[in-house]
């Protein structure tokens, strides 16, 4: 259950960026996780939820994006959707393998509600800004 | 030692540089960073430390009861003095199995992670303010007993080692694919009592990290047996050998101190 952690520092790297762009509110964040991560995508969204609690990112939503394995042999050039626990090359069973997408644990985006010179943002603007 | 390198762990390289957004309202920021780019940096910053004092560093993984301390204690006596061994011990709660290093005459570090399952990179530097790496040949980081959580952390080590015992599944390797994949070497321990288990089949268990698409030897210890280490004690001095030769001492602790200084 290491997911607790995984937020903490996700939090701590989006209340940074919010603070450099002077946002009043974190609205969205995207990761994107790779079923290689070992990382639970339930998981992780029910330890967001504890996490965000009284931060920038309290009202946010944590949307999880999930990508299958992928392999390129280096034997015999063949690429392949795979399985975590099968990871050799379904064309010529050989090991020299590429993992090519599956290991990722990336913050790939955040979405903010920005006030122009750090005036707090107007109403009708925040309205604009649900996706 | 952190007195000479400054040591405020090293958050300069973890932050994620965040995009450009016009003022505005409701705008998306390109990120793009991982999401454990502050560990990362926290792992590189203790693997500088065990380079400047050319040390092999093995990160030891497996489930709770899989044998690692007491991998540990018959390795200890096995070497003797020839290698100057020191260990941090990860688990929840106790002193017990820094305790049992230490009663071999080996220094040792108990990090206590309270409900954490798994070391991450600060909690190894903190514990390394406790040992003398100087006096060391092989540093040992016996991770908390638990296949999933370990794998996803850097501590700075060089090498990954994930035992599995006879006394578990041979299909483990298929199960918990993540951490057995991120091994450079699995260790097959409590060997000695394959005689009197009959479901543990060993050429199953390397066929399962076979198919992780890993070259990483599988071999066969039993802490109990005499010999019963040789295949163990080969790959330290190998290992040893290969990450020594990798860090030709041109480092100090001294650069460590200009490079991550004040």
């Amino acid at each position: 259950m290491h997911e607790f952690s995984l937020c903490e520092a996700l939090l701590r790297q989006v209340e940074a960026i919010a603070a450099a762009h002077r946002a009043q509110r974190v609205t969205m964040i995207r990761l994107r996780v790779g079923p290689l991560a070992g990382v639970e995508a339930a998981l992780l969204e029910r330890a967001f939820t504890l996490t965000r609690a009284g931060g920038v990112a309290e009202a946010a939503e944590l949307v999880i994006v999930t990508a299958p394995i992928a392999i390129a042999c280096r034997a015999c050039g063949a690429t392949a959707e795979v399985a975590a626990n099968r990871l050799c090359c379904p064309a010529c069973g050989g090991i020299d393998v590429r993992v090519t997408a599956g290991e990722e644990l990336i913050l790939e985006s955040v979405e903010l509600d920005i006030a122009d010179d750090g005036a707090p943002a107007a109403a009708e603007r925040k309205a604009d800004c649900h996706v | 030692m952190c007195e000479s390198c400054g040591c405020a762990v090293t958050a300069r390289h973890a932050h994620p540089h965040p995009g450009h957004a016009e003022p505005g309202s409701g705008q998306a920021v390109a990120v793009m960073a991982g999401l454990l780019a502050l560990n990362d940096a926290e792992a590189a910053h203790n693997r500088a430390h065990f380079d400047a004092h050319r040390l092999l560093v093995v990160n030891l993984m497996s489930s709770p009861g899989a044998g690692k301390t007491a991998l540990l204690e018959a390795t200890i006596t096995a070497i003797g003095g020839g290698v100057r061994i020191g260990v941090i011990e990860g688990d929840l709660e106790t002193e017990n199995d820094a305790a049992r290093i230490r009663a071999k005459g080996v220094p040792a570090v108990q990090i206590t992670t309270g409900t954490a399952c798994h070391l991450d990179a600060r909690m190894v530097h903190e514990a390394l303010h406790g040992l003398d790496l100087g006096g060391l040949d092989i540093l040992f980081i016996e991770n908390v007993g638990n296949l999933v959580c370990p794998a996803a952390f850097d501590l700075g080590q060089h090498r990954n080692v994930t035992l599995l015992s006879v006394t578990e599944g041979d299909d483990k390797p298929a199960k918990y694919p993540v951490i057995f994949r991120a091994a450079d070497l699995v260790v097959l321990s409590k060997t000695d009592l394959l005689a009197v288990i009959d479901d543990f089949d060993p050429g199953r268990a390397e066929a399962a990290v076979r198919n992780l698409a890993t070259a990483a030897p599988v071999i066969r210890v039993s802490a109990r047996r005499p010999g019963g280490l040789q295949p163990w004690l080969d790959w330290l001095t190998a290992e040893l050998a290969r990450v020594r030769a990798a860090t030709p001492g041109r480092a100090s602790e001294r650069a460590l101190a200009a490079e991550y200084g004040r």
